[in-house]
């Protein structure tokens, strides 16, 4: 098993942290995994990125010229990556903020409204964690309530208060995915 | 065995060097490396060591200098312009003989660069530490965990030779977060050895520290000695790992980040029926010459994967000595070679089938 993930957005939306949050998940099922970011320098707005790979063997590269998976959170992430994707690829897409989609007869595209849904949750800014969820229900590496430990054991102090929301809102992407597909 | 946990590369360097007795610190700001002095600014006072960021590289590479004078074990970080920076302390640690650990985590250059992946400052540090006849021995680790290891196995070989030691790495592997089984900290070794100055001459014998020989003969002994070492650690510190073909056709020789690329492209040529091997460095400074010798009487080609304009190649065909064709694959400026880059170039070099005798 090799899953290559590429997950990209803006800057805030809170990529490296989804990203990590599956890092450390995977890496407590005694799996090996590697988190490697790449961001601009603004503090908020530049475009964000981050690939995992995921394997039960040797880790090899860190880095792909051809993601299996996709994860976007906007239409700036479509267009700048989404081509490079790997044949018989799966993209998830927020489709809240990346509305026109180029059509990819190769790939598999499941859209989810995760702005809408972290929205209507209480806070914008759990975008990240709805896709997350609706990845693993896609693509079920880890559990939902095994991201939630790794949540508790990465969220910050000043954070924690918000531990339950994100978890709320990876089960609200779950269930997202599963509708869709 | 202890628990993995996950950690940046730049977190595992930093706590390897604490975990190895490391107890002082001193840098100056620059990314891709912050998240070393930031680690050692927040942990090693739990260790009562010292963190003291300097005005500048050159200040910083000259307090290294003064705590390594008395037997510390001391640490310095950076990336690629402020190692330049510190070129001038470097020469003067090596002429004073005292031993330094100091990391480079490579960004795209040359000038200020940009704060990409690159391996081009491949030169700088097998061939650098300034001025005069010195070198820096210098090390290249491919992974979180591997940094975590060789930046407390740098401490002994820089103790061994009394000479500074240099990890070299860059942007991905600073940045990168993977897992990681710590050990538990080690206490510093005793400050006091024969050569060191400790400040009290009642007690002790006197040494001095200093880098300035007037008589040229002294010198030259000097620069005798210093060489003397560099051939030792040929000998007892080569360090290189091959995995792959046991019969290659084609050996892939490449260090640190791109090294790992090609772990995965060297797997899928073999998949694809291309007998590949992967030679991968550790020591950059001593470099497995001989190695590479043997391997090129036997392989029909050899690829080079570096991220520079072709400076890791130069010791490659140095080894190889014309016995087989040597090709270089490479990208610069912060840009990566993928490992489906490296698959395709394996897959072509093979269909070609021009080489050696041919």
């Amino acid at each position: 098993m090799r899953e290559e993930l590429f997950m990209a957005g803006t800057g805030g939306q809170g990529v490296l942290l989804a990203g990590q949050v599956l890092a450390q998940a995977v890496m407590e099922k005694d799996l090996n995994v590697s988190w490697f970011p790449i961001y601009s320098p603004e503090v908020r707005g530049g475009t964000t990125t981050c690939t995992l790979v995921i394997t039960d063997g040797l880790l090899g590269s860190p880095i792909t010229g051809h993601p299996t998976t996709m994860l976007l959170m906007d239409g700036r992430a479509v267009d700048q990556h989404l081509a490079r994707i790997a044949p018989q690829g799966l993209a998830v897409v927020n489709m809240t903020l990346a509305p026109r989609l180029p059509s990819l007869p190769d790939v598999k595209i499941v859209t989810i409204p995760a702005t809408d849904i972290a929205i209507t949750l209480g806070s914008e800014r759990t975008a990240n964690m709805v896709m997350l969820g609706a990845y693993v229900a896609l693509h079920p590496v880890v559990e939902i309530d095994e991201l939630a430990a790794a949540l508790d054991v990465l969220l910050p102090e000043r954070h924690r208060k918000y531990l339950q929301l994100n978890v709320r809102a990876l089960q609200a992407g779950a269930d997202a995915a599963q509708q869709a597909t | 065995m202890s628990k993995r946990v996950l950690l940046r590369g730049n977190e595992a360097t930093a706590e390897g060097a604490i975990a190895a007795g490391c107890r002082f610190f001193f840098g100056y700001p620059i990314t891709p490396q912050n998240k070393i002095p930031e680690y050692m600014a927040q942990h090693l006072p739990e260790v009562g060591g010292v963190y003291l960021q300097a005005e500048s590289e050159l200040a910083a590479i000259n307090m290294v200098y003064g705590a390594a004078a008395a037997g510390a074990r001391v640490m310095t970080s950076s990336s690629s312009p402020g190692i330049s920076l510190m070129q001038e302390g470097l020469s003067y640690i090596v002429g004073a003989e005292v031993p330094c650990v100091v990391v480079n985590m490579v960004r795209g250059g040359p000038g200020l660069g940009n704060i990409g992946p690159a391996q081009s400052d491949y030169w700088l540090a097998t061939r650098g530490a300034g001025h005069g006849d010195g070198r820096c021995l210098t090390y290249a680790p491919y992974s979180v965990q591997e940094l975590y290891d060789w930046v407390g196995k740098a401490f002994e070989i820089a103790e061994r030779y009394r000479a500074p030691v240099m990890i070299l790495a860059d942007a991905i592997l600073a940045q990168m977060m993977e897992p990681c089984r710590l050990r538990p900290r080690a206490e510093p070794p005793p400050l006091d050895k024969p050569w060191t100055i400790g400040g009290d001459s009642s007690t002790r014998h006197r040494n001095i520290i200093n880098s300035l020989y007037v008589d040229h003969d002294e010198m030259e002994e000097v620069n005798r000695r210093i060489q003397a070492r560099y051939q030792q650690a040929m000998r007892d510190d080569l360090y290189y790992v091959e995995s792959g073909a046991d019969d290659p056709e084609i050996l892939v020789v490449a260090y640190g980040i791109s090294a790992r690329v090609c772990e995965t492209a060297v797997e899928r040529a073999n998949q694809a029926g291309v007998r590949c091997r992967l030679l991968r460095p550790i020591s950059l400074f001593p470099f497995p010459s001989a190695r590479l010798a043997e391997w090129a009487a036997q392989v029909r080609r050899i690829l080079v994967v570096e991220l520079s304009m072709g400076q890791f190649v130069e010791d490659v065909r140095l080894a190889v000595e014309g016995r087989c064709p040597v090709e270089l694959l490479n990208r610069t400026g912060g840009n990566v070679v993928t490992p489906e880059d490296v698959t395709t170039k394996l897959l072509d070099m093979a269909a070609e089938r021009p080489g050696r005798n041919e």
